[in-house]
């Protein structure tokens, strides 16, 4: 779990990105002990309880941004606080721009 | 991708992100805009040159800055071995000293210099078109180019109307502050209105094309969300915030499958924008919480929520619009709120209830070229079944509008005016 300095880095990180509208939502997740799975076999449906074992694709949250292009997304990531972990960019579709 | 096409994008990239504070925090040492500008892009050619071989350094935006401000106070000196008094320049050394090496990225004062800058482009001594430019130009990183295919005006316009907007700045002596007291209310007001004529560019262009440019109300709307982080006090900060996000959530849906207009009413509300729907409610109670319920912005803020809430257009609230529109002729009458309001009295209590007051304003001097005149009109006379008046005041209304989306919507309308006279 994150210390305290590194909630507090986060959190200024975080405002800086809404002072610069960039941030339009988010989202954190509950740890995955509270999460369900479906798996789907045909017709037949399977719910697994959480906690999952594998972390490695395990998504922890979100955060859902406004800007003009994905390198502006990039260079305002490079910002973040993390040492560690991976981070990842994805575009939705939308209205196409100007 | 290339190392230098690399490090081209993010230069661009990192210039979209840094150059309003970057030009705010100079205007605040040399103290006109037309100056800090130029240093700024200044700093650009820097970064353009030293960047692709040397890499992107860790703090772009302290990098830039550094550098902008050492050129600030090497052309301080000059300018003080020229003309300026001694004690003035002094000053100004000191100031522009005392920032080198701060971190700007995170600098308390970068708020208070954007606001400053805000203020300065919107400043009412220059035109409305001149404010227009001056902001996207400076606080929204666009370069002439981009302003001048938005809005579909040759580049040297553009140019020339960012040119004259500065000088005229530094001819007015326009300081760079962020005012306060009574003359904040109209700087604001000013500020506000700017954002909004960006926003309803994008959102119906009045010329082109295009119906929309969603890229503008894309532009507006970061700025407005910008703003209302500066100011958060401000209820009509929020109220412009909360109409731009809930008009914006119906983009998608207000354009059809081969670009055409889709007006409110016919309009597949699934396709609106739920997110952008919950951030405008938000931002409207939070204009009504700091008591602007009856600000203009947060009165069509109110209106628009409206039908944001309804699940479906005959669910619409519309004796309460009438109330709305009530209250926006109130504070601030014109012949279009007027005629908004007699459509939704048209809803609200039958056609007939909404062609009279339609009727009333036909001879309003200042809608006498507009296409919403005639299209309304159409619109009442059709559902009270008077084909060949509707199609006339359709047709009209067809070649007044400069859209050419817009146009052929009308047109559209008209036709069908002719078949239904005929069926009936």
């Amino acid at each position: 779990p994150p210390t305290p300095e590194e909630m507090a880095e986060f959190q200024k990180f975080n405002e800086e990105l809404v002072k610069a509208g960039v941030v339009v939502g988010d989202g954190r997740r509950h740890p995955s002990s509270q999460g369900k799975r479906l798996r789907f076999d045909g017709k037949k449906r399977t719910v697994i309880d959480g906690p999952f074992a594998e972390t490695k694709e395990l998504v922890a949250g979100y955060w859902l941004w406004q800007v003009r292009s994905i390198d502006e997304a990039i260079e305002w990531l490079k910002r973040a606080p993390f040492d560690a972990g991976t981070y990842e960019i994805r575009q939705i579709f939308d209205t196409e721009g100007m | 991708m290339t190392a230098a096409t690399e490090a081209h994008r993010a230069i661009e990239a990192i210039w979209r992100i840094e150059s309003a504070r970057l030009i705010a925090g100079l205007a605040r040492i040399v103290g006109d805009m037309g100056t800090a500008e130029e240093l700024a892009q200044d700093a650009l050619v820097a970064a353009l040159e030293q960047w692709p071989t040397a890499g992107v350094p860790e703090k772009p935006g302290a990098w830039l800055m550094g550098t902008a401000k050492h050129h600030a106070i090497d052309l301080i000196r000059r300018r003080q071995t020229l003309e300026r008094k001694h004690e003035e320049i002094g000053r100004d050394v000191e100031r522009a000293q005392k920032g080198i090496g701060l971190d700007v990225a995170i600098d308390e004062d970068v708020g208070d210099d954007l606001l400053g800058l805000i203020f300065m482009a919107c400043h009412p001594v220059l035109s409305k078109d001149a404010r227009v430019a001056l902001t996207l130009r400076v606080l929204g990183g666009l370069t002439t180019e981009e302003i001048a295919r938005a809005f579909l005006v040759p580049v040297s316009t553009v140019a020339q109307r960012i040119v004259r907007a500065k000088r005229t700045l530094t001819e007015a002596r326009v300081r760079f502050e962020v005012p306060g007291g009574a003359e904040r209310m109209a700087r604001l007001a000013s500020v506000l209105e700017v954002i909004y004529l960006i926003f309803n560019e994008g959102y119906s262009a009045t010329a082109g094309e295009d119906w929309m440019r969603p890229g503008l109300c894309e532009e507006a709307l970061r700025l407005g969300r910008i703003l209302a982080e500066l100011v958060p006090a401000e209820p009509e900060v929020h109220g412009l915030v909360a109409l731009m996000e809930i008009q914006a959530s119906r983009l998608r849906a207000r354009v059809g499958p081969s670009g055409e207009p889709v007006l409110l009413l016919d309009q597949d509300r699934t396709r609106w924008d739920r997110l952008l729907i919950r951030r405008g409610l938000t931002a409207l109670e939070r204009a009504e919480r700091l008591g602007g319920a009856m600000g203009p912005y947060a009165l069509q803020a109110a209106i628009a929520a409206c039908h944001a809430r309804a699940a479906t257009a005959a669910e619409t609230d519309w004796p309460r619009i009438v109330a709305l529109y009530d209250a926006v002729a109130q504070l601030a009458p014109s012949p279009v709120v007027e005629l908004n309001r007699a459509v939704a009295v048209g809803m609200a209590f039958g056609p007939a209830a909404g062609l009279d007051l339609v009727d009333g304003l036909v001879r309003e001097p200042a809608l006498e070229a507009y296409h919403l005149l005639p299209a309304v009109r159409g619109d009442l006379l059709r559902k009270l079944g008077r084909y060949v008046e509707a199609r006339a005041e359709f047709e009209r209304a067809a070649s007044l509008t400069e859209n050419v989306a817009e146009r052929k919507l009308l047109q559209k309308r008209a036709g069908e005016c002719t078949a239904e006279g005929t069926a009936g």
